[in-house]
């Protein structure tokens, strides 16, 4: 039932008895207002600086739209094989690169968990190693490999690892540091070595976490590898750089596409391994 | 002294094993064919990407010798030992890690008011039309899967050189990203409220409002914040593209071997990122107790 025409024609009355809760007073406000104000004025200020303009926006907006006009219909333009290629070389700097710095990670992850192997002045330069590696975009490690190795996959594979072995020691040493101590405690009390505690009491809880994040990563780089092209090092990027830059639009619109598809289909796989491991895992 | 062991007879214990050991083989089994399969997808992956051991350990050297080398100075002299000269951009520079900051800044400005004008129609409990729900989350996710860069690229194209692609490429990459997890943060939300606001007669627009946006708000704002520090990173390699920021003296720096500039760009960066970071926790975590307080 809609509520009746007259429900509020005392308006006036209610607002006038809860005055503060319908016109709250200036100073309950003011530090919203205050930071609204903030925000916007951040915003003109970035504008200005970074020449944001109109004219600009929207001479660059009917340019998009022929862009999009053009990407219609999607075409490789004879170019298949060529971009499937590519397309393969992509993935598999993304499935070499994240599998290599998992592994290279895993014994790193334990170092910087703490109080599993190693003392406090390993773990601490184990975890100033790790955030350095992270705090260097991909794409820079890239450049950096490509001066070492030369132009090409590999080099991408090396940024790749480079990277994520900083993540990934992050990541397993904090699944490590979350797992259960007692099934440890347990192999220690049943008369079983460090190495025997580490080997069934926490290996096995943390495995299926690194999968799942190994998996994870797998689908996330394979984004990334596609970005490394654009600097040289490999894979489907390179061509979709040169695509925009000759303004072969069909071309571009089937690579965005092709990869897209890509990414989805590893999605897919991934989530079925996963399961397949995690369950496999819990059924045990 | 401890207790005997109690056994079972061999002869009923012998079945019992043989059927331990038969699952553990079965397990055994299925573990190492697994791995076969993997060894395989790997090495036809090192194939297809070209990987030559041989290549990397004869330039492993090199690695470490880039590595050392972008810390000395031209004449040979190690870089701290004369900031001035190991610095000299400092002033350049720094205008254009601010410039990077602004494009994350605004970039995430645009993109997270429009994740907030969208999230609304991309969460399962608000969203008018099923129809509707299904379209704004493939766009969302058209969004977030098209790297940024690749953004940038089309956009360096269509609005020219500069800061102006970056700060768009950034905002359509935050627009993907924030607006699925605006949703599903509104997906999480109490219903009482808005049942309440709309038996009074509230419009859906009123509802969002005074019901749905006061339980949301500080949640949303945590996620900017945290989005924020990520494209802080994506913004300096903007540049690469010609997208504006840092990016741009950085690639000039490496592909034009100066070694030192190279290192001292690095580690701007760096600084402005870990400053960045620390900052915004320190926000996220106001907004938090802000919010456990209410």
């Amino acid at each position: 039932m809609s509520p009746s025409p007259d429900f509020f024609t005392d308006r006036a009355e209610v607002a006038a008895r809860h005055g503060a809760l319908v016109n709250p007073p200036l100073m309950q406000r003011l530090p919203a207002v205050l930071v609204v104000a903030m925000v916007l004025g951040l915003a003109v200020l970035a504008m200005t600086r970074l020449e944001f303009s109109f004219a600009r926006l929207g001479s660059g907006l009917v340019q998009l739209g022929t862009f999009l006009t053009l990407m219609v219909p999607p075409s490789p333009g004879g170019m298949a094989i060529t971009f499937f290629k590519a397309l393969g070389e992509t993935v598999a700097i993304a499935v070499l690169g994240t599998t290599l710095a998992a592994v290279l990670a895993f014994p790193l992850g334990f170092l910087a968990a703490r109080g599993v192997i190693g003392g406090a002045v390993l773990r601490f330069l184990t975890r100033r190693f790790s955030d350095s590696l992270r705090g260097v975009d991909t794409l820079i490690w890239a450049l950096i490999w490509i001066n070492v190795v030369g132009l090409g996959p590999f080099a991408g594979v090396l940024a790749l690892i480079t990277s994520d072995l900083g993540l990934f020691t992050k990541m397993f040493s904090e699944a490590i540091e979350t797992a259960d101590r007692k099934p440890s405690e347990g192999v220690v009390a049943a008369g079983g070595s460090r190495v025997h505690a580490i080997r069934f009491g926490l290996i096995p809880q943390v495995l299926p976490v690194f999968i799942s994040q190994w998996l994870y990563m797998i689908e996330s780089n394979t984004r990334s590898a596609t970005i490394i092209g654009i600097v040289g090092a490999g894979g489907i990027g390179l061509h979709l750089a040169e695509m925009i830059r000759t303004y072969e639009w069909d071309r571009v619109a089937f690579i965005v596409l092709i990869v897209l598809a890509t990414v989805a289909l590893i999605d897919f796989l991934s989530t079925k391994i996963r399961l397949a491991v995690i369950g496999e895992r819990a059924a045990a | 002294m401890p207790a005997p062991l109690l056994r079972l007879p061999d002869t009923a214990l012998a079945p019992l094993m043989g059927q331990y050991d038969a699952a553990l083989a079965a397990r055994r089994r299925a573990t190492l064919g697994g791995l076969a399969v993997f060894l395989l997808v790997l090495l036809v992956a090192a194939f297809v990407s070209e990987v030559h051991p041989e290549r990397l350990f004869g330039n492993a050297g090199k690695f470490f010798d880039y590595i050392g080398r972008i810390f000395y100075l031209d004449d040979g002299r190690f870089a701290a030992r004369d900031m001035g000269e190991w610095f000299w951009g400092l002033k350049r520079w720094l205008l254009k890690i601010g410039d990077t900051v602004l494009i994350a800044y605004l970039g995430t400005l645009i993109g997270a008011l429009g994740a907030f004008a969208a999230c609304f129609a991309a969460s399962a409990n608000l969203a008018t039309s099923k129809g509707a729900l299904f379209l704004m989350r493939r766009v969302l996710e058209f969004c977030r899967t098209v790297p940024e860069l690749v953004f940038a690229l089309i956009f360096v194209v269509a609005f020219g050189l500069g800061p102006v692609p970056g700060v768009l490429a950034i905002a359509i990459h935050t627009f993907g990203a924030l607006g699925k997890l605006f949703a599903e943060v509104v997906e999480n939300i109490d219903l009482k409220p808005v049942e309440g606001a709309t038996s009074s007669g509230a419009s859906r627009w009123q509802a969002i409002r005074y019901a749905v946006v006061p339980q949301v708000l500080s949640n949303f704002a945590s996620y900017a914040l945290l989005r924020f520090e990520i494209n802080v990173r994506g913004a300096a390699v903007m540049g690469f593209v010609g997208a504006g920021g840092i990016g741009q003296d950085l690639i000039e720096a490496v592909r034009k071997f100066y070694y030192s500039d190279v290192s001292a760009i690095l580690l701007l960066i760096i600084g402005t990122v870990m400053l960045i970071d620390l900052g915004a926790e320190r926000l996220r975590h106001r907004l938090l107790s802000m919010e456990a307080a209410r």
